[in-house]
């Protein structure tokens, strides 16, 4: 089997992939067939909440493929999930028809209520849901395009890099806040009815959305993994340790950067389709510059340059976030940030170092 | 060591045959070449001029423009005034580092460059002569014949045994021979060699000039060196160079034996 072959020398990958099978067989049945008193059953949230995480752990994916292999701090992935998040919402949105507050046929509620008489251009087509995935990733891709072809060409990297990612996402965050961009502004999208016709709510399209997470970040970790393991991820490792060297001997750098900038932010923009769904809004919060900071962290805490490290740090990072901010919340950033300090001084390989360190020692 | 070159490296594809036209015996062409930093005039009227497989040494005081004149050749610098061609046909001041490399001007760099956490076997196939654009690389697959090619230039620089380990473990004088195999891998028609042998032991330094002198006649190689014994050893003709142009050119002998020459250079060595 093609993914056997590819993950023969992976057991990091293995792991994850056995993870996700079991997850996509058990969870569907403990939530679907096993009655709700026992002790086996999984309550609608917590599939919600887990399956939000799986979309966590592609976007860490995603930027873990720019950053730990290719050497681009991005701190701007979080506009790509965001920007995929708002594709998916604006079909949920138009799926809504009249069933909305003001019973509009074509009108989304924040657009009656702005007194808007017609839909803008923008959101011509978002009502076939083909139209909208086509969107989720081309619309992520042409930014990611645009934005690293500009930036790589002028041969921008490191800090200034990464500063000028994290303007990215604050202006979009601060355009998407606006009511006159036509994204329903400070509340964003949200009270989402049905997708491809199944309720939104019903935990049947719940799992199966879960399932499709499982699929997904399957799929991603599979292509990222053959990347990384082709001769052109030995270039951008090549990229990030010696840039001058690479171009000498006549690649030329700027284009790798761009396609595994464009590849990654694809990524991130479908691991956003997949959330919103889940959680059932997007807003421009999203695009806030903190949450791209938290993907590195999750990245960092688990490992960067390994992919299934940055899985294993979104899901570990954001377990800990629902747990404390659940329990201790005022305490939740402090741990945050002690999570990235601790790491990133005692762990540099993150926290899947500690168990290949321990696997060497035993070997 | 030296009969090693020999087979596989001839046979370089046409393509790069074609493409540099040395009818008039001259690889490379640097003329009234003027490079200034904020005022200061790094290179100043310069003039060189390399023949088809020689080996030439350039040595020079510090700040006499040596560095500076690799990266105008390499597309790193442009000059303010000159012209430099590759060949008779291929202007190089119109191409940028990647496509220089690709034309088939290789460079090594004074601090040994490798890629240090990729095994010494990746660093070579990385180097390959190759199409080098992105969809090509992310489906590429070594052929037999390449296999080959990283076998024999594992040989020539005489790290066959390490050809599993990290580049970041080897020692100086490996980095600095793995550093040459790359360029080989390349396949150039001249290749630019920055101080090869500093900071290498009196053995590393012999077997350095082995491997360059075994590249004379099929690669043209030019070698910027401070090592006055190692360059006496290798060269045939030597080029100083003062204050950005060249001030003499000759055997080792007439520099040696020329008065502007101890001036400026070997005088304050005496």
């Amino acid at each position: 089997m093609f993914s056997r072959g590819l993950l023969k020398n992976d057991l990091g990958g293995r792991v994850i992939f056995y993870l996700l099978a079991a997850a996509a067989i058990l969870v569907p049945l403990c939530n679907l067939v096993v009655p709700e008193t026992s002790v086996f059953y999984l309550s609608s949230y917590t599939v919600t909440l887990v399956g939000k995480y799986l979309t966590y752990a592609l976007l860490a994916l995603a930027l873990d493929l720019v950053w730990g292999y290719c050497g681009i701090l991005s701190l701007g992935h979080g506009a790509f999930f965001a920007l995929g998040g708002y594709s998916m919402g604006m079909y949920l949105m138009r799926q809504i028809g009249e069933r909305g507050v003001y019973g509009h046929p074509v009108l989304p509620d924040f657009m009656v209520f702005l007194n808007w008489k017609e839909l803008p251009w923008y959101w011509y087509g978002f009502d076939q849901f083909w139209f909208a995935m086509l969107m989720v990733v081309l619309v992520p891709t042409l930014l990611a395009f645009v934005f690293g072809w500009l930036a790589f060409r002028s041969r921008v990297t490191g800090v200034y890099l990464a500063i000028i990612t994290q303007a990215l996402t604050y202006a979009l965050m601060l355009a998407f806040f606006l009511n006159e961009m036509g994204f329903g502004g400070n509340n964003g999208l949200t009270d989402f009815k049905d997708i491809l016709g199944f309720n939104i709510q019903s935990d049947a399209t719940r799992v199966v959305i879960f399932v499709l997470s499982c699929a997904a970040l399957a799929a991603g970790y599979l292509a990222c993994r053959y990347i990384v393991e082709s001769k052109l991820g030995r270039v951008v490792l090549a990229v990030r340790d010696a840039e001058d060297r690479t171009r000498f001997i006549g690649y030329r750098v700027e284009r790798f950067k761009l396609w595994i900038f464009v590849f990654s932010a694809a990524l991130a923009s479908i691991a956003g389709a997949l959330y919103v769904p889940q959680v059932g809004i997007i807003n421009p919060g999203e695009f806030a510059p903190l949450n791209s900071i938290e993907v590195v962290i999750w990245v960092a805490v688990g490992g960067r340059g390994t992919l299934y490290g940055a899985i294993a740090g979104a899901f570990l990072v954001n377990y800990s976030k629902t747990f404390l901010t659940g329990s201790l919340p005022e305490i939740w950033l402090f741990a945050l940030g002690g999570m990235f300090v601790l790491s990133t001084v005692f762990l540099p390989k993150g926290l899947v170092g500690l168990f290949s360190k321990a696997g060497k020692e035993d070997g | 060591m030296s009969k090693l070159l020999g087979s596989r490296l001839d046979r370089m594809p046409d393509s790069i045959e074609a493409g540099v036209d040395t009818r008039h015996g001259q690889v490379l062409y640097l003329e009234n070449i003027n490079v200034s930093f904020d005022g200061f005039q790094a290179l100043k009227d310069l003039n060189l001029y390399i023949e088809e497989g020689e080996l030439r040494c350039i040595i020079g005081p510090n700040g006499a423009g040596k560095t500076t004149m690799m990266d105008v050749i390499t597309g790193k610098t442009r000059p303010d005034t000159g012209t430099v061609f590759f060949g008779q046909l291929i202007d190089l001041l119109k191409m940028d580092e990647p496509s220089i490399a690709q034309a088939g001007i290789c460079r090594k760099f004074q601090k040994p460059t490798v890629f240090e956490y990729q095994t010494v076997f990746n660093n070579l196939e990385l180097s390959m002569r190759t199409n080098k654009n992105v969809w090509s690389t992310l489906f590429a697959s070594l052929s037999g014949e390449q296999l080959d090619l990283i076998d024999e230039i594992l040989e020539t620089i005489g790290l066959v045994g390490q050809r599993k380990s990290l580049a970041g473990s080897l020692s100086h004088g490996q980095k600095q021979w793995l550093e040459i195999g790359m360029l080989l891998m390349q396949q150039p028609k001249l290749l630019l060699v920055d101080e090869p042998v500093a900071g290498m032991t009196h053995q590393e330094t012999e077997r350095t000039a082995e491997l360059l002198l075994a590249l004379e006649g099929k690669h043209s190689v030019v070698v910027v060196e401070h090592d006055m014994e190692f360059v006496r050893s290798i060269s045939r003709k030597v080029t100083v160079l003062h204050e950005g142009s060249v001030l003499v050119e000759g055997t080792m002998d007439q520099i040696q034996n020329d008065r502007r020459v101890a001036e400026v250079y070997l005088g304050t060595l005496c």
